[in-house]
């Protein structure tokens, strides 16, 4: 499989008041050609940043990458200038975000937002690239392509705008789609449309796509491959059709007991006790220990690594039989 | 056992008033529109649909939060529309609700203790204030929030942690009936199987019935005893939670059920709905699912379904069972 997209070590921190705070703590990921790869995590876990940091959209935040290789078809993404970034951006990798209704301009018609991305890196004249937004605007399942080129955003729909933000993402035929939370805000059925169009498209274009989410569900419906994401690092990374039941870190394994599944009838939930601890105060050795049922002497002293498990990969004491190689390196500076 | 009913709407119905011209409204949505169903004593009653189907419109209107423009809400036998306000407080402290948003719903000057002791202030205040604390300090500590954080206010919690006090603050009043409106739809999975847990223990614990209102099929499925699906303000199925997703009549129903993604089963047949949800302040005549429903025949666009019992307990408003 080509890969296209290999980031290592990636390190973001986001300076307040006093001090630069790490949140991403050295990520390893990789997107092939072709391939669905989801990015699950609780809130605050780092997923968003983690695609921020990809597309480099940290300028204006507090935030900065400050350590890492971010390699797409073997050009250093970090190494690039912000001018020389954008030609990537929107043409390369793009993103589709959680919100459609806020990250279109309001005041801009729908067809004019269309266009100038297509105008911009496909170099169509003005005429050429209205057709070719009509045509996308149909291929995404839109009625009426033409009167909605004329439309606003605040006249459609959320389910007809995230269309339309897929449209847009995929009309200068990008090798890889970003996908950060895109039908979180949508109801179920049309939830599933969108699903539906997204794995259409992707199975067509064969692009490869990051697909960012908190739902587990979703994740099963939709993606190739999983990576788990918990307190800025990756905790798992295993094939879906592995995931419910293979699944070895105790985090991943809480998590999927503690979705209510259809037809269980349990009479409770599988919870795991306690919040993912605050960045200003992690526990020192692994960082799920303090919520975790299998926390061993180890887990409290020192942060296990990424090591293979039986179908993938496991952040975890338990996963490795030599506890003194399997000690992270990475992070033994910071202890 | 046949249990007593607690709740009984009859053709409960609300309208908005749309703009304004010459002090007339352009027009109403009917957001509730005329509602039949009955909640039991001791049951957790299931409210689903999407957003704008009138879900929580349902549960602001039986709290009095809002009042109905037509039909009844029958409380323990007493017709609560029109009642007035003089009368109307002897009710509310009979239900609580539980709001979505932990951020919103707590008031953020208060300290934790404050705010759960205000129902009291308001309901009985000739209580001594140390009886209060001395209420509100064993409902916090059921509730999961120890003593040692009654002094801080609210942005000092996590969502969760929120949630919880929101809870210890509507069982003050010892109330029968706790509508949650998206209780635990602002929550990570992981602390929502907490709070939905601790649901579950402060019902058997208080006695409670509960009228859960979600967007979030697996959740309602968990908790529910008895689900009522809404669409576009009307109730399209009411039945068993077993029925229900056993048997859903509905052909929106069917669709809902298919929609919902779960882990694990990547190959089940779903039935993908075409088309957007219709605005309420226009919806289709006849049935008003028809311009979405795969089973449309003529008489669904011209007349509106009449509600059909199907099975013990198993309601569904559909031309295809009449």
């Amino acid at each position: 499989m080509e890969q296209l997209l290999k980031v290592s070590n990636l390190q973001t921190g986001f300076k307040n008041d006093r001090e630069i705070q790490k949140v991403l703590h050295g990520i390893d990921l990789e997107v092939n050609k072709g391939e669905i790869v989801g990015l699950v995590g609780e809130s605050g876990s780092g997923k968003s940043v983690t695609s921020l940091s990809i597309m480099q959209l940290l300028h204006g935040t507090p935030g900065k990458v400050l350590a890492g290789e971010i390699n797409y078809k073997g050009v250093d993404l970090l190494s690039l200038k912000e001018s020389e970034m954008r030609k990537y951006r929107g043409k390369e990798l793009s993103m589709i975000f959680q919100e459609p209704m806020t990250s279109l301009n309001p005041v801009v018609k729908i067809g004019k937002q269309l266009t100038e991305i297509i105008m911009l890196h496909l170099k169509y004249s003005k005429k050429k690239a209205q057709g070719h937004a009509i045509s996308m605007l149909e291929s995404v399942g839109i009625p009426r392509a033409k009167d909605i080129m004329e439309s606003y955003p605040h006249e459609l729909s959320g389910g007809m705008l995230q269309r339309v933000m897929i449209a847009m993402q995929i009309s200068c035929y990008p090798s890889l789609l970003i996908a950060d939370e895109p039908t979180t805000a949508l109801d179920v059925t049309i939830q599933a449309q969108i699903l539906n169009l997204l794995k259409e498209i992707q199975e067509t274009s064969n692009m490869g796509v990051l697909f960012i989410t908190h739902d587990l569900g979703v994740v099963s419906e939709i993606c190739d491959r999983v990576i788990v994401m918990y307190a800025g690092r990756i905790v798992e990374e295993l094939s879906v059709d592995r995931l419910f039941e293979d699944a070895s870190h105790p985090y991943t394994k809480g998590l999927i007991k503690s979705i209510p599944i259809i037809g269980q009838n349990k009479k409770k939930l599988f919870s795991i006790p306690g919040t993912v601890p605050s960045p200003r105060n992690m526990p020192k050795g692994c960082k799920f220990a303090p919520r975790c049922e299998f926390a061993m002497d180890i887990c409290w002293q020192k942060e296990p690594a990424l090591l293979d498990s039986n179908y993938g990969k496991s952040r975890c004491w338990l996963e490795a039989e030599d506890k003194e190689e399997a000690y992270d390196s990475k992070y033994s500076y910071r202890s | 056992m046949t249990q007593s009913t607690l709740i009984e709407v009859k053709g409960l119905t609300k309208k908005f008033p749309l703009g304004k011209k010459w002090f007339k409204p352009n027009g109403y949505v009917r957001a509730v529109d005329g509602l039949d169903f009955t909640i039991k004593k001791g049951e957790t009653f299931g409210l689903v649909g999407e957003s704008g189907c009138g879900k929580s419109t349902t549960g602001r209107l039986i709290n009095g939060l809002i009042e109905a423009n037509e039909g009844e809400i029958l409380f323990d036998g007493q017709n609560l529309v029109g009642l007035p306000d003089s009368q109307w407080n002897s009710y509310r402290k009979r239900m609580q609700m539980i709001f979505q948003d932990p951020f919103a719903s707590l008031s953020p000057r208060m300290k934790i203790k404050d705010i759960v002791i205000e129902p009291l202030d308001v309901h009985y205040p000739k209580m001594p204030k140390s009886e209060k604390l001395e209420k509100a300090e064993k409902l916090l500590e059921i509730c999961g929030i120890s003593k040692f954080h009654w002094n801080k206010y609210p942005h000092e919690f996590s969502g969760g942690q929120r949630q919880r006090i929101s809870i210890a603050r509507s069982l003050i009043l010892n109330p029968e009936l706790i509508i949650a409106d998206e209780a635990v739809s602002a929550l990570d999975v992981s602390i929502q199987s907490q709070v939905l847990n601790l649901l579950v223990d402060l019902q058997v614990e208080f006695d409670l019935t509960y009228l859960f209102i979600s967007h979030d099929l697996s959740v309602v499925e968990h908790i529910s005893n008895r689900i009522g699906v809404m669409y576009l303000g009307d109730l399209v199925e009411v039945a068993s939670k077993e029925q229900l997703f056993k048997n859903p009549k509905h052909p929106y129903t069917q669709s809902l059920l298919s929609s919902i993604p779960q882990p694990g089963k990547q190959d089940r047949e779903k039935i993908i709905l075409k088309g957007e949800i219709p605005s309420a302040s226009n919806p289709p005549k006849g049935c008003k699912f028809h311009t979405r429903c795969p089973f449309a025949m003529d008489i669904c666009r011209k007349e509106i379904p009449e509600n059909i019992h199907v099975d013990d307990d198993h309601v569904v408003a559909c031309h295809l069972y009449s």
